[in-house]
């Protein structure tokens, strides 16, 4: 199998080259979790046991952070391949065009797990009894967030016109929506036109899915977000196919 | 003539309202390098992109290696080695990581990796970040991807463009080693010199059409039998005795240094004949062809850097 020899070899590539830079690791991995201890320690996410207030919120902010982190990544990296010709030398192999971008999707996902980790590993050292005990739940709730917050990111990254404005553009999307995910501000208390707004996004069902499941671990009640989830994901991936600009 | 490997005919390519191509036809046979000539924005990138099956022609038909170059894009991949104009790699690829993933996409993988990189002086390199590259080696790097499955037929678009003459030099040298593998070679340049020094035949592209077809040479004779012979001599009157040769005599440098512009193959040949009879004392002589840049100036009323 050919093909399937080339996502691994293309993966596994991109990740030792995603490794050798420094400090783009640091600003994928490590960032949300220093951010998670030093919002630990001023909210005192500690003080409480994991299911309570602050101590939600943060590791909540946290990973959700992680997600975002690893869609800025992506949409950087999309646009300096693009800019450098890397994707239209890539493409001019047999690999087919999913396969170019699964091997991006997986190195961010891997790497999503691996600052997941990092996240629990810090929470039980600083915050002991502060992590959920529902971790399975809640790692695969990041996992399914952060791809379909990552679908999105390949449409972003179409309407980067140059890897200059990956930065400032990807940021741009993803802090307002951030910002009305319902993490700092109740849904509820939104005016009806911005609820809605904040409804159509991935964040707003990515926290309200990841905060079910850190509480209780239980994704019974969540299928609504789930779906949304799964949604945004297939209308992004759609969509990208017909926008992604490969040069 | 033997069946083609690339056949194009009528071949159109616009951008929204740009013309990027107007009209190119053009043959290619097997075991030649054909050379796709003319200045920036010609029209060379897009034919060729074209031929890769990268873009979409608008009009035309094109066929390579007997495929349609859209319908048969995967298996047409699998046959051919291309080299982009100012591509790049990931910055912290390692070459022997690139060479290893090229080799691991192709079914057949014929070469063995590491004996390309020593055949093209890159082993040294293996280890290295493509970002730490010389632009040299990277665009050995790049012929060595596009030769990592032993294809018949080779893309090299502006392949020297940037590099020093020294660099360039080198891969001269291994585009002809690849030629006298027996692949055929289809390569763009803007560099007249290189086109003359490579290339079999060559098509002169501007403005999306194609003016010429031929070997350097043929081009030359056709367009350009211009022949000049520039001698120096202390012999006195010359300028007179000279008027009896079919040739436009200009002196120079206090009477010591004459220029013949004459026309045909056999000028060179009377003016040598003439200095003989006549007994001249010659101290310098050079003779002037013209060349590839020459015909292209004739054909475009421009020079190609211009």
């Amino acid at each position: 199998m050919p093909m399937l020899n080339g996502l691994w070899k293309l993966t596994w590539i991109e990740t030792k080259v995603f490794l050798r830079e420094p400090m783009g690791v640091f600003g994928t991995i490590g960032i949300p979790v220093v951010l998670f201890i030093v919002l630990g320690r001023v909210l005192g996410a500690g003080s409480s046991n994991a299911a309570d207030g602050a101590s939600v919120q943060v590791p909540i902010l946290a990973a959700l952070m992680i997600a975002i982190s690893a869609v800025l990544s992506l949409v950087a990296i999309i646009s300096i391949y693009r800019e450098g010709g890397i994707l239209k030398r890539l493409r001019a192999t047999p690999l087919t065009p999913v396969t170019i971008l699964s091997a991006q999707v997986i190195v961010k996902l891997g790497f999503t797990a691996i600052s997941l980790v990092l996240l629990v590993l810090a929470g039980r050292q600083f915050f002991p009894g502060a992590i959920t005990p529902h971790l399975a739940s809640f790692s695969a709730a990041l996992l399914l967030s952060t791809l379909s917050i990552l679908s999105l990111g390949f449409v972003i990254a179409s309407l980067v016109p140059t890897a200059r404005f990956a930065q400032p553009i990807g940021a741009g999307f993803m802090y307002p929506m951030l910002a009305v995910s319902g993490l700092f501000f109740p849904l509820e208390g939104m005016s009806p036109v911005l609820k809605g707004f904040a409804l159509l996004l991935p964040t707003t069902h990515a926290v309200a899915l990841l905060e079910a499941t850190w509480r209780f671990g239980d994704w019974a009640g969540q299928w609504i977000h789930v779906a949304a989830l799964l949604l945004a994901f297939g209308v992004c991936t759609a969509i990208s196919t017909k926008v992604f600009r490969w040069e | 003539m033997p069946t083609p490997v690339i056949s194009v005919s009528n071949l159109g390519k616009r951008y929204g309202s740009t013309v990027a191509v107007e009209d190119v036809s053009l043959e290619v046979y097997a075991g030649e390098i054909f050379g796709l000539i003319g200045p920036n924005g010609a029209g060379k990138t897009t034919t060729m992109e074209c031929l890769q099956g990268h873009r979409k022609a608008d009009k035309g038909t094109i066929s390579v290696l007997g495929l349609h170059p859209q319908r048969d894009a995967q298996a047409l991949r699998r046959r051919i080695g291309v080299q982009h104009q100012e591509a790049h790699l990931q910055k912290r690829i390692k070459v022997w990581e690139a060479v290893d993933l090229w080799s691991s996409l192709y079914a057949t993988s014929a070469v063995d990796g590491d004996a390309l990189l020593t055949r093209l002086g890159l082993q040294e390199k293996r280890n290295a970040w493509f970002m730490t590259l010389s632009g040299g080696q990277k665009q050995r790097l790049f012929i060595a991807l596009a030769l990592i499955h032993d294809p018949e037929l080779v893309f090299l678009d502006e392949l020297t463009t940037g590099l020093d003459p020294q660099a360039r030099r080198t891969i001269w040298e291994l585009i002809t080693d690849i030629h006298d593998r027996g692949k055929t070679v289809f390569l763009t340049t803007h560099l007249m010199e290189e086109a003359e020094r490579l290339c079999d035949r060559v098509a002169i592209i501007e403005h999306g059409k194609v003016l010429e077809i031929g070997t350097p040479a043929d081009l030359v004779d056709t367009h350009c039998p211009e022949r000049r012979v520039v001698f120096t001599s202390d012999d006195t009157g010359l300028a007179g005795r000279l008027g009896r040769l079919p040739a436009r005599v200009s002196v120079s440098g206090e009477g010591v240094t004459y220029t013949l512009d004459g026309a045909g193959d056999s000028f060179v040949t009377e003016v040598i004949y003439f200095i003989a009879r006549e007994a001249i004392r010659v101290s310098g002589f050079r003779t002037e062809m013209p060349t590839l840049e020459d015909v292209f100036l004739k054909l475009t009323g421009h020079g190609i850097r211009e």
